[in-house]
């Protein structure tokens, strides 16, 4: 029973969490692509916004994780999943660098693109649904590099 | 260096961010994990059973807030200016390599950032870098 409880609080918390995630991201802008492109836009004229977004995200950020960081267990008693790899390969790099040109091109990164489906935006859909599809792929790739 | 005063929304941008902030404390205080978006979304491709769950409500959570704000008020401009085209390739190359480099903009950039990962700040770099170049090449250099 207590297990079964235990479960429904995981659900419960990841909802609340996406929705203040995803509200953040709109009253912020983040869920405009013009807004975020015009911040990557730094010879244009550039609107900072963004960078604010980041600061106001990681100042709470980092008294959260901190804090964190310091426990085993989680106020719901699971194990804390923090990545210990620290690792600086050519994946990270390469992952990163690709990553920030289709965010360059469209104005999309995930978090937000999951918030345009919700608008029922149909570049919305058309980018999560591709999206979707390259993780795909990576699995794809993955299972025959690992199978090697 | 010209900013654009007219569109600059500090106080939004910061109480965004500051919300963003809260979401990703609540998640790895109470679920002790990292909030980054690709990676739960990734998960739920070779899933284990009781992952699924969390995976789908965060996701969910994400899906339904622009439901929620609109039951308050009307949502901002949303303007989405890549064809569609450009949108599905885009969203191809940002779901292979998110997935590749192990995060994005709320993993490495928000979260990573926070805990100090020193990998967290390299692939922050990369993807930065890589965004500034792209527009700068495609807005200054192609004029697209």
């Amino acid at each position: 029973m207590k297990k079964h409880l235990g479960n429904i609080s995981v659900v419960f918390f990841a909802l609340i969490s996406g929705i203040i995630f995803g509200l953040g991201l709109i009253l912020a802008g983040m869920a405009n692509p013009a807004k975020v492109l015009n911040f990557l836009d730094l010879t244009g004229l550039w609107d900072p916004s963004l960078a604010l977004v980041m600061g106001g995200a990681i100042g709470i950020g980092l008294i959260a994780f901190t804090f964190a960081k310091k426990r085993h267990t989680s106020f719901l008693g699971l194990k804390m999943q923090l990545p210990t790899s620290r690792i600086i390969d050519k994946r990270l790099v390469l992952g990163g660098l690709v990553f920030g040109i289709g965010w360059g091109l469209s104005g999309i990164c995930p978090a937000p693109a999951f918030v345009l489906l919700g608008t029922g935006s149909i570049k919305g859909i058309i980018f999560v649904i591709s999206m979707l599809v390259g993780m795909e792929i990576f699995e794809i790739i993955e299972s025959y590099r690992k199978a090697d | 260096m010209l900013i654009d005063w007219n569109n600059f929304t500090p106080w939004t941008a910061l109480a965004g961010g500051a919300l963003i902030g809260i979401a990703s404390a609540l998640f790895v205080l109470f679920n002790g994990r990292i909030a980054g978006i690709c990676g739960i979304v990734g998960g739920l491709f070779r899933p284990q059973a009781h992952d699924i769950y969390w995976r789908v409500a965060f996701v969910a959570g994400l899906i339904v807030a622009p439901l929620i704000w609109q039951l308050f008020s009307p949502l901002p401009t949303i303007e989405i200016d890549a064809s569609y085209s450009l949108l599905a390739i885009t969203g191809l190359t940002v779901g292979i390599s998110t997935r590749y480099g192990s995060g994005c903009t709320s993993g490495h950039g928000v979260c990573g950032i926070s805990r100090l990962s020193p990998r967290s700040f390299i692939a922050t770099l990369a993807f930065m870098f890589a965004g500034f170049l792209t527009v700068y090449v495609t807005r200054h250099i192609l004029g697209a």
